[in-house]
């Protein structure tokens, strides 16, 4: 009996995932053809069909390289600052005593639930308006530059290791900052990490707020410069879909690469105990 | 190097007092280290800026006549009371924007709960192929929307591969072109996207469910089915609290599905969402204030959705 539900699971398991994956090979599948192929043949590759012409078509039309660039300055921006701050104040709140520490705890906690639609226009209308920090890079990384998540996992991180440590470092006339840098932070590396790759998927894969703050071709994102692609422009090239899927492939490629060769960093307890605070 | 060590020797200094503990003194201002307060600052300073501020200008906003000045232009907005309230229902096109995320929510809510914790129960069990068959559901979790939009558009297009396949069976017109399946097809396209991350949540709440509660109920001769539902499902209640509440959260977000999928809403409007209608009237149309109007309603309906789920779920002990 066990052995036949095993088997059952197996299967439900395999047909899902291939369900789940089906899009993105027939992303690749369709990035490759010559000519759109929506019959159901089309769906397997026909080395007649075959081409790389649709990267070119899509690099003409949106600078792949620079939209890519664009991309990877946001998210290393974005990554930079959470870290920073992620490990400051992780730290701070785990193994240091100081007046404000509960409010800050409290704040980090609260901050996750202020839902980002409500804040789009009052962001839109300072950083675009006020700062005129539009068509600029500062002006992408600043809302997401503080992350509330990140600075949960670094203190849930932090609060396993004993206080001993410090406290003999402390003893052994070793200043703060110093206990900060050659203790604290070499300890956190494992905890860098899971921080890095969850942080990642956010900015790389964000579409609204670049899309609302850069005009200028040049400065946007890969996800923005694809979709504006999308939604204007699609009808006049030769193979529309094609060029699309193309530019598709560049866009999800280093997000699954890099998800693929960590994902054993990619934990569920980690992830949980960050959402849940 | 040289300057990391003095810093150490006069941070030492001013920080532990010679001769080590003191019994009893005063209890500093700033706590016994006010190190973390500095370590801190910035991040408080950030949360100020990009959080509290935009907080309180989004309700100012919705309570006064807000249009866009040129930089440094001193102009007057006055206070306008509910005007902005009013006029966001008496508009068509906005309540509908809202009665389309019902139908989302409705759509994509039980979905994703049931689907993620069936799959999240069966994954946990499974021992073959478990590396790939997590790959395959986290995939379009990490994928961006807007790359995997494309495809979508492809495979549910007039002669796409979902209509060859469904042959007669095919809606007439097309799925994303067809006023009453726009948003159920968009509802299962952000049920498929976010599924990976719910299934990851439900893995780790059911590493907390007692190996010792499955074998007492299968002593008292439960099957398979009946201690899923009278084990498992009771002992990952507390995540499917938080199941609930951010996939309300998500689909009260949507906004780059209906852009794109869809054409920004269509067809007639069958489509759009509140954060959708916030874009066109407040920077397309220049109203940030009934924008910010939208924003306001929007949250206070998530907030009764998820009191009113929390209620149901009885999530009090999560």
């Amino acid at each position: 009996m066990s052995r036949g539900q095993n088997i059952l699971r197996g299967v439900v398991l395999t047909v899902g995932a291939l369900v789940f994956l089906f899009p993105f090979y027939y992303m690749v599948i369709g990035s490759l053809q010559a000519t759109p192929d929506p019959t159901v043949a089309g769906a397997f590759p026909n080395p007649a069909n075959l081409t790389l012409d649709n990267y070119g078509d899509i690099n003409s039309r949106i600078n792949l390289l620079q939209g890519l660039l664009n991309s990877g300055i946001f998210t290393g921006g974005v990554i930079l600052c959470t870290v920073v701050f992620g490990v400051l104040v992780g730290y701070a709140l785990a193994q240091l005593q100081w007046r404000g520490r509960g409010v800050t705890f409290a704040l980090a906690l609260l901050v996750q639930v202020v839902p980002f639609q409500l804040l789009m226009i009052p962001l839109y209308v300072m950083i675009a308006r006020d700062y005129g920090l539009a068509d600029n890079y500062l002006g992408m990384i600043l809302p997401f530059a503080i992350n509330s998540t990140a600075v949960i996992i670094f203190r849930q991180y932090f609060l396993q290791i004993p206080k001993e440590l410090f406290d003999a470092a402390r003893i052994d006339g070793a200043g703060e900052l110093r206990i900060l840098r050659r203790i604290a932070l070499p300890l956190v590396r494992p905890a860098l990490l899971t921080v890095v790759l969850l942080t990642f998927i956010g900015p790389w894969n964000e579409f609204l707020w670049p899309f609302l703050i850069t005009k200028e071709a040049s400065l946007q994102p890969l996800a923005v410069s694809l979709a504006n692609y999308l939604s204007n422009v699609a009808a006049t090239a030769a193979n529309p879909f094609g060029a699309v899927l193309a530019g598709a492939c560049v866009l999800a490629g280093p997000a699954v690469i890099l998800f693929i060769l960590f994902q054993r960093h990619f934990v569920s307890n980690n992830i949980g105990s960050g959402v849940k605070g | 190097m040289a300057f990391a060590t003095k810093s150490r020797t006069a941070a030492g200094r001013s920080t532990t007092p010679p001769g080590g503990g003191s019994p009893r003194r005063k209890r500093p201002l700033l706590g016994k280290n006010p190190f973390g307060l500095l370590l801190s600052a910035p991040y408080l300073i950030f949360v100020l800026a990009v959080f509290a501020y935009p907080l309180v200008f989004a309700f100012w906003m919705s309570l006064h006549d807000y249009f866009f000045a040129a930089p440094g232009a001193d102009v007057d907005r006055p206070f306008v009371g509910l005007d902005n309230f009013r006029e966001v229902l008496a508009d068509p096109a906005i309540i509908r924007s809202f009665g389309n995320v019902g139908i989302f929510l409705l759509i994509n809510v039980p979905l994703t709960v049931v689907l993620s914790l069936v799959l999240a129960t069966a994954l946990n069990k499974a021992v073959r192929f478990r590396t790939f068959l997590r790959v395959a559901y986290y995939v379009p979790y990490v994928t961006a929307s807007v790359a995997v939009v494309g495809v979508w558009i492809f495979l549910f297009s007039g002669n796409g591969l979902v209509n060859q396949i469904l042959g007669p069976l095919a809606p007439d017109p097309a799925w994303l072109i067809n006023e009453d399946w726009a948003m159920p097809t968009i509802a299962i396209f952000v049920t498929w996207k976010g599924l990976g991350f719910f299934i990851l949540l439900y893995l780790a709440a059911l590493q907390n469910v007692s190996e010792e509660l499955y074998e007492a109920a299968s002593t008292d001769g439960a099957g398979k089915i009946r201690s899923f539902f009278s084990v498992t499902v009771p002992g990952v209640r507390p995540a499917t609290v938080l199941v609930l509440l951010l996939s309300t959260v998500t689909g009260a977000n949507l906004f780059t599905e209906p852009y794109l999928l869809t054409g920004g809403g269509g067809p007639n409007g069958a489509s759009s969402s509140p954060v959708l209608m916030m874009y066109q009237r407040g920077i397309e149309q220049g109203s940030p204030d009934t924008a910010a109007a939208i924003g306001v309603i929007l949250v206070i309906g998530v907030l009764i959705l998820a009191f009113i789920q929390r209620k149901l779920a009885g999530g009090d002990e999560s």
